[in-house]
């Protein structure tokens, strides 16, 4: 099922729809003597697409890393929904509805693709130990329930037939769309996508297009994506911050970026 | 073509999740069952029913609480012999009276004692709050530190057992007697008895262990297990995945702990459960298959039976050989077999037992 | 000052014996530094060590040799069988599992520490045997300032002196040579360094030679002091809160931890003992393993790990 990339549509609606869903002011990250990342300010709207892109380096990562709390950053504030931060924690993040994939595919490696999906579904879960222990009951009514949305899911991602399989003897882009499906299994509003296209080739890329579109659309997700691949990023996004050296260079539409001559010396290397 | 799913379609979720969802498996499960609850007790000698059966039931319930901690949590434990003893312990003096003055407040608690089964209850709680203290630092440290932590845990509590003696009641001998096995009226006295009673224990709790491991809270062991960064992210709490394995793993072995002091063995030591013991429960896990209930089951009967074959086949071949030669091929035996497996099969006996029934599937096709 | 008499005779008593523990935690951290792993069979190896040394040794000597040659022959003998324990681990437990975790390494090498328990039991018998190898009896040290003296057992003075001369050894080895540095790189990432061409087997072998030297050495101290027996391994347990104080990657870190467990568990024992009924050696040093571990997981030496994802 090909599907070529479609045209960006209009913003859905939403009751906070366009307005700042998530900002970052002045954050600067240092690890002992290297600055990752310094005075970087950004926001996303909601309901948008928002790349973030830049050279090898640049300090995307670990931009999606403060977000989601696993970094602290040394100076700045992040404000998502309203509330203003230092820093985030991982707990925060996820329970406040921000979920995320990652470069390198943290997938559970012992357990199925169900399984796996499944966990992103821990937060909605309410059933504790002993419910557990003895499963008919409460606890199984529950898992049946968020099985079913789980596999609602795996549909939407055409993984029904390796559903069973263990996520380790995967090929790396199925890899990849069972973490997509585990990350959306949290519900998130803000879903954090780091490389969602590595290592694909054209027919992968276009699959993955149409589902993070849909999930924008259908499933009213505002997202942040870190690529590389300059024809994704002009197509799928409402608009791109550019960083290099940790520094934010152009912040703006996709256009306005692509016509911006420091990010063009950016990623022709160009001495600066 | 016995073992074969066609026409077996699941038209629920309900059905998918089921424990055993082939049905020749829950055929095997309700046979095994017959046979464990009525063909051994009429078959079986007295002998196999004390000397094997029973410790091979006991030790089945600490493997598997050593497994959810080590195989499903992959929070390594070299202490579960401590957990035994603070089960055994904790249950005797559930069952003789508990008197303890607190001189400092001006006040004392006093316990009457309680009946048998409810002691052993406690007694596994008492592991399971002992296993949540120890469990605190595996929020920090991983891996090899942590396995640090748990034999601080074996040899304090080895030491505890040893000069506390308000735990033996200031026995002379430092050794302690089982009570009487009373359970509202029927006498656990004979080895048919015996064997049931640790049958229904081990069968209620593998039922609850498996229920566990299946349900969410068994996804958050293993995912703490394979990546706990990514976990966190996720919303998992590190903290209460962590914990709960401790508990409850400490809970089953506790259990087991004290099913091993009043039922296997009569009368005990603090020996009975030191760093040898937990290394031997250790063994199981990883012989038997690491994250696998089943997989319990065969590390511990592997474990039990090695020592007991290498006795009785040379000694039916007529081939002379001392104890302590069959203590070093055991020990000889199962390293080159932990080594192996880990190197073929990680996944221990469980695994190999899964790819038969692969086979058997399309037997009697080869492919 | 009789008081201050009897803590320096603690004190020092319990700095000498901390030494032995760095002798046994040495092979640990050249195992660890240069593979990654944690060796749980060091403690095997010294038993090893020892039964190889002090059987051929009886032997040689009840059959007419000279004591010296004895010695010569025996210490040669278990090198040799150090050397080949090395090379069969090396070839059979750790070479398959390369690129492997960490814990499953640590894993195998359990199976490995009963193996060489069983194998070596099995092949050189399992009593105890008494070694003489040094000095064992008392020397008083300062008598003109503490009535008595302060008492020093001269085999724990030996021990100080072989431990301080393998240390400065292994500190010039990791720094200053190639293959230290290979090693180094070894520990770190084994894909990597197997990619930039370093010969992976042949390292892990040298490693393990050298460890099983340094148990060797080991155990002719632990052996005079204890006698080779099979309680030796369990020397291999004591090592971790040494490893744990000191940092699994530092040479002089076993050394300082070693001291460090060995004064504490003395003085504990001493001083604290009698408040909660004696023997606190056997869980004090876990105790204080786990405090640092909590308050600075890395130990006073060793390095930070840092996680990224």
């Amino acid at each position: 099922m090909k599907a070529d990339v479609e045209p960006r549509t209009t913003v859905p609606g939403g009751i906070e729809s366009g307005d700042v869903l998530l900002s970052v002011a002045n954050v600067s990250l240092s690890f002992g003597g290297v600055k990752a990342i310094r005075d970087v300010s950004f926001d996303i709207r909601k309901g948008e697409v928002r790349a973030i892109i830049g050279p090898n380096g640049a300090g995307k990562t670990s931009m999606l890393n403060v977000i989601n709390g696993f970094y602290h950053p040394q100076q700045g504030t992040i404000t998502f929904k309203g509330r203003r931060r230092h820093d985030m924690r991982p707990y925060l993040a996820a329970s406040q509805g921000i979920a995320r994939t990652f470069q390198n595919v943290a997938l559970f490696k012992g357990m199925s693709t169900l399984d796996n999906i499944m966990t992103g579904r821990t937060l909605k879960m309410r059933r504790g130990l002993l419910a557990h222990a003895l499963h008919f009951g409460p606890a199984k009514s529950e898992e049946i329930r968020h099985r079913e949305v789980v596999e609602h899911i795996i549909d939407f991602l055409e993984i029904a037939h390796i559903r069973k399989a263990p996520v380790g003897k995967l090929p790396y882009g199925l890899q990849k769309r069972v973490e997509l499906g585990r990350a959306l299994a949290m519900e998130p509003e803000l879903l954090l996508l780091d490389e969602p296209m590595a290592g694909m080739n054209l027919e992968e890329k276009q699959d993955m297009s149409r589902f993070i579109l849909t999930v924008k659309d259908s499933f009213n997700t505002t997202i942040a994506l870190i690529e590389h691949d300059m024809g994704v990023v002009m197509d799928l996004s409402d608009r791109v911050v550019v960083l290099d050296y940790g520094r934010k260079i152009a912040d703006g539409t996709p256009a306005e970026v692509q016509g911006n001559q420091a990010v063009i010396d950016a990623y022709l290397g160009v001495a600066h | 073509m016995l073992y074969r799913e066609a026409g077996q379609f699941k038209t629920s979720y309900s059905a998918d999740m089921a424990m055993f969802p082939i049905r020749q498996d829950r055929i095997a499960l309700v046979l095994l069952l017959l046979v464990a609850f009525i063909g051994v007790p009429l078959l079986a000698s007295d002998y196999f029913l004390r000397a094997i059966f029973v410790p091979f039931l006991i030790l089945s319930l600490a493997a598997i609480g050593v497994n959810i901690l080590v195989g499903y949590c992959g929070q390594i434990s070299l202490g579960s012999g401590a957990f035994m003893a603070i089960g055994a312990y904790s249950s005797y003096k559930f069952c003789t009276g508990v008197h303890l003055p607190l001189d400092w407040i001006g006040a004392q608690i006093s316990i009457p004692p309680l009946p048998v089964l409810p002691s052993i209850l406690l007694g596994g709680l008492m592991a399971a709050l002992v296993g949540i203290l120890f469990g605190i630092p595996s929020l920090r440290i991983k891996g090899l530190y942590l396995a640090v932590a748990t034999l601080a845990a074996q040899f304090f509590f080895d030491w505890v057992f040893i000069r506390v003696q308000w735990f033996t009641n200031y026995a002379p001998s430092g050794s302690v007697s089982a009570p009487e096995l009373n359970f509202l009226g029927w006498i656990a006295h004979s080895s048919i008895d015996r064997y049931l009673l640790c049958l229904m224990f081990v069968v209620v709790f593998a039922f609850i262990a498996k229920n566990l491991v299946r349900g969410s809270l068994g996804r958050q062991w293993m995912a703490i297990r394979d990546m706990d960064i990514a976990a966190e992210l996720m919303g998992i709490r590190p903290l209460y995945a962590k914990l709960t394995a401790f508990a409850v793993s400490s809970f089953m072995v506790g259990i087991a702990g004290a099913l091993w002091a009043f039922v296997y063995l009569g009368a005990w030591e603090p020996l009975a459960f030191d760093i040898n013991r937990s290394f031997q429960l250790l063994f199981m896990v990883i012989i038997g298959g690491l994250g696998s209930i089943l997989g319990s089951f065969l590390g511990a009967a592997f474990i039990l039976v090695l020592p007991i074959l290498l006795d009785q086949v040379p000694h039916a071949l007529g081939i002379p050989i001392s104890v302590e030669t069959i203590s070093h091929l055991v020990f000889i035996i199962t390293g080159s077999l932990i080594c192996y497996l880990l190197i073929v099969e990680p996944h221990g006996f469980a695994r190999l037992w899964g790819i038969a029934k692969e086979k058997l599937r399309l037997w009697p096709y080869p492919y | 000052m009789i008081a201050f008499g009897q803590f320096a005779e603690v004190l020092i008593g319990g700095l000498l014996a901390g030494v032995l523990y760095s002798l046994v935690a040495l092979g640990f951290v050249l195992i660890f530094k240069a593979s990654g792993v944690f060796n749980f069979a060091q403690g095997a190896m010294v038993l090893l060590a020892g039964l190889a040394l002090v059987r051929p040794l009886d032997y040689l000597v009840a059959h007419g040799f000279p004591v010296w040659a004895a010695i010569v022959l025996g210490l040669a003998f278990a090198a040799v069988v150090m050397a080949a324990s090395a090379w069969l681990i090396e070839r059979f437990v750790l070479g398959p599992l390369v690129n492997q975790d960490g814990l499953t390494l640590f894993m195998a090498t359990i199976g490995a520490t009963f193996i060489i328990e069983g194998l070596g039991q099995l092949i050189f018998g399992s009593d105890v045997y008494p070694l003489r190898l040094f000095p064992v009896d008392a020397w008083f040290l300062f008598e003109n300032l503490f009535p008595g003296g302060i008492l020093v057992n001269k085999l724990d003075v030996w021990g100080g002196l072989i431990a301080g001369v393998l240390v400065a050894g292994l500190a010039i080895f990791f720094q200053k040579t190639k293959t230290g540095r290979a090693l180094r790189a070894v520990a770190d990432d084994h894909a990597a360094a197997q990619s930039v061409g370093i010969p992976i087997s042949w390292i892990w072998f040298v490693v393990w030679l050298v460890a099983g030297l340094v148990a060797l050495v080991a155990a002719t101290v632990w052996g005079t002091k204890l006698g080779v027996q099979f309680s030796i391994t369990f020397l291999a347990l004591k090592a971790l809160p040494v490893l744990i104080i000191g940092g699994f990657t530092s040479v002089p870190g076993a050394i300082v931890g070693g001291l460090i467990v060995g004064a504490g568990e003395k003085v504990a024992e001493v001083y604290l003992g009698p408040l909660i009924g004696g023997g606190i050696e056997y869980w004090f040093a876990y105790v204080l393993a786990l405090i640092v571990l909590i308050g600075r997981p890395q130990g006073l030496f060793g390095e930070r790990i840092i996680e990224r994802i």
